[in-house]
């Protein structure tokens, strides 16, 4: 195994709300190679949208570490913490408000250029801004270059995003469910743009998403992390968590999922949950949080331990009691 | 049987300040008794337009130049609902069509707890003795998985989304009606709150025997729920057909575009493909059939000659003058083990 670009190492967020504190990632170890694809799957409030926002330095973790290359990038000295900025780059989620509403698609992709003073010149830049956009297929550049945002689309202008994303020629691109505002359609054509890229230009991404169609078809050759109320609670390969799946989690995500397919989708087999309802972030349950919903629930046991992310197979890991001890029963069933 | 709703070369339009648009522009269906119909397209296809024209629910700039809306009400009379006066509207409206608006957050009153604006929905149409208004209530959040106790005294804000969703499904539900329409009901909700809602939906049906109309762009759902799909683009039904018809041997090739852009989650890995292009603008549609710029299957016909709904089989129908050309592939880029 090669030496990840980028690890998250028991990192914690922390907020303080008004009714209490809220522990939005909680101690989420990650590692990411370079040109490594790892998708984060959860629902909303598991966490992976800050996760991803501190991966790319956007936030400091209340504790923990995020190395680059091996080092802290919170104890960085300023080249190499720029040198880092270039490297990692944020897709933001929302189209409509990620781009400067007053400047033009031109401005977006040249002022990054210019900043990190990898073009000198407004020819250099017209020039290096127009390969850009083609890479992004917004082609031919002069129709794009002068617009402003309310002049394109919602596809247009995420595009645009992933367009200055790629200015800097980074190593690894956090992309946060950068396809989920669009029309299928759209949203397809965007996702085979970013794939390609991925190939082209050997770019890793950490790709944020409650799809997990879309996680199955842009990580099928890396890794998907479930997260469940701020933590970890599966890990693994793409086509082992879409086809086998251990965690009872991942397990009733997938299960639940309406497909697109009505035979399979109305003869599929549910897995029966015990709750319905998700605990809130102020009151997470003891021991593992999944607790209250979980099939495999023991008492006295799930309700007071909590349990780790530990490994069942090479690079696969499960946060679960009951299979942890199920995997250790086969091993000596095995051994004897 | 007769159709308990059937709507028959319905026209809608607004006048906007660019000029008038047709956002549906002839559109016709049966709705039988109990039956599901899901209204499938993308975003500006008319679906929700369409939706709200039944129940003339359309904002101030909507209009209904043409078409019948015909309504088969419980002791048989058959009435224009696009006919019928203002007071006639509002009976018309929760006791025979209720709909279940989009974005559930927006649709309940955030200053009032739900037990009363149950109990002002049921007094809106009818006097009706407040113990007996409890019992329903009480019945119908049972139905859709909520603790009735808890929920009628809560506002809005103490519910989760999905919680709020049921609400607005067991309100809806309220009067008894006979056809429900739900727009967009498990858009931004999570998967296991989909889910839930799924569920709630398939029970209901089960025991209450109404008919649902409901318009998303989620293929999912309609896989999940529909026992009939009608395709919708740039405001015309497109296709129809019986679901298993309509995903497994679409005729139309908008239809065909839309399946091939979301593959199952379960099992092999099949290629993705997009439909080329944007949808066109209602302001200025393409001549001719209005998707043939996107159209891998349009010829120079295609332009020039708006098709006709094309019997293809019994109960299916596509507009598209090739359809017999269209046939659903799909490749897989990699097997599962």
């Amino acid at each position: 195994m090669s030496e990840p670009l980028l690890a998250l190492d028991n990192v914690s967020q922390l907020f303080r709300t008004r009714q209490g504190e809220v522990r939005a990632v909680d101690e989420v170890s990650l590692a990411i190679e370079p040109g490594q694809v790892v998708c984060l799957v959860g629902e909303s409030g598991s966490g992976k949208t800050t996760s991803a926002k501190i991966a790319a330095g956007l936030r400091k973790p209340t504790s923990g570490a995020v190395r680059f290359g091996g080092q802290d990038i919170w104890h960085m000295d300023r080249n190499q913490f720029r040198a880092y900025r270039r490297a990692v780059q944020y897709i933001h989620q929302d189209p409509y408000a990620s781009l400067n509403p007053i400047h033009t698609v031109l401005d977006t992709v040249a002022t990054p250029l210019r900043h990190h003073g990898l073009v000198h010149g407004n020819a250099a830049a017209l020039q290096r801004a127009s390969e850009l956009l083609v890479k992004v297929d917004l082609t031919p550049p002069e129709n794009f270059l002068f617009k402003y945002p309310h002049q394109l689309s919602g596809g247009q202008r995420q595009r645009v995003s992933v367009a200055r994303a790629l200015t800097l020629n980074p190593q690894l691109i956090a992309a946060d469910e950068a396809t989920s505002m669009l029309d299928v359609s759209i949203r397809v054509s965007l996702l085979n743009m970013l794939k390609r890229l991925s190939t082209e230009l050997g770019v890793g991404f950490l790709f944020i998403t409650h799809d997990l169609a879309i996680a199955k078809y842009f990580a099928w050759s890396g890794h998907i992390a479930v997260m469940y109320l701020g933590r970890i609670v599966e890990y693994g390969p793409t086509p082992a968590i879409i086809n086998a799946p251990r965690h009872p989690y991942t397990r009733a995500l997938l299960s639940a999922i309406p497909e697109p397919d009505p035979d399979l989708t109305r003869q599929r087999d549910r897995l029966q949950l015990r709750g319905v309802d998700v605990a809130s972030l102020l009151r997470v349950p003891s021991g593992c949080s999944f607790h209250p919903r979980c099939p495999l629930f023991e008492q006295s046991l799930c309700d007071r331990l909590r349990p780790d992310l530990a490994a069942i197979e090479t690079r696969r890991a499960v946060a679960c009691h009951v299979v942890a001890r199920e995997q250790a029963e086969r091993a000596q069933m095995v051994a004897s | 049987m007769e159709p308990i709703l059937s709507v028959r070369d319905l026209c809608i339009e607004y006048h906007a300040a660019a000029g008038m648009v047709r956002a549906v522009d002839g559109a016709s269906f049966d709705l039988h008794a109990g039956e599901t119909i899901a209204l499938i397209g993308e975003s500006g296809s008319g679906k929700t337009t369409l939706g709200l024209g039944v129940l003339r629910l359309l904002p101030k700039s909507g209009r209904t130049p043409s078409g019948q809306i015909l309504y088969r009400r419980r002791d048989g009379r058959v009435e224009d609902v696009l006919g019928l006066p203002n007071e006639e509207m509002r009976r018309f409206r929760w006791q025979e069509c209720a709909m279940v608006f989009q974005a559930a957050q927006n649709a309940l009153n955030p200053v009032a707890r739900v037990w009363d604006q149950m109990l002002d929905t049921v007094r809106a149409h009818r006097p009706a003795p407040r113990d007996d208004v409890r019992e329903r209530c009480e019945r119908l959040l049972g139905m859709v998985q909520l603790e009735p106790r808890r929920v009628l005294h809560a506002f809005p804000h103490e519910l989760s989304g999905g919680m709020r969703q049921r609400v607005l499904i067991a309100m809806s539900l309220l009067l008894d009606p006979q056809v429900l329409i739900l727009d967009e009901p498990t858009t931004a909700l999570d998967i296991l709150t989909q889910r839930a809602i799924i569920e709630v939906l398939r029970s209901l049906r089960a025991e209450l025997h109404f008919a649902m109309l409901f318009i998303s762009h989620d293929l999912s759902l309609a896989a999940e729920l529909a026992d009939r799909v009608a395709t919708m683009y740039a405001g015309k039904v497109v296709e129809l057909g019986a679901v298993r018809e309509l995903f497994y041997d679409p005729k139309h090739p908008y239809t065909l575009g839309l399946i091939k852009a979301v593959p199952p989650v379960a099992g092999d890995l099949f290629e993705i493909s997009s439909i080329a292009g944007t949808p066109p603008s209602l302001l200025n549609l393409p001549p001719g059939c209005s998707f043939h710029p996107r159209c891998d299957y349009a010829r120079e016909r295609c332009a020039r000659e708006v098709p006709p709904l094309y019997t293809v089989a019994p109960g299916h129908a596509s507009a598209c003058h090739y359809w017999s050309e269209v046939q659903l592939s799909r490749k897989v880029v990699a097997r599962s083990e």
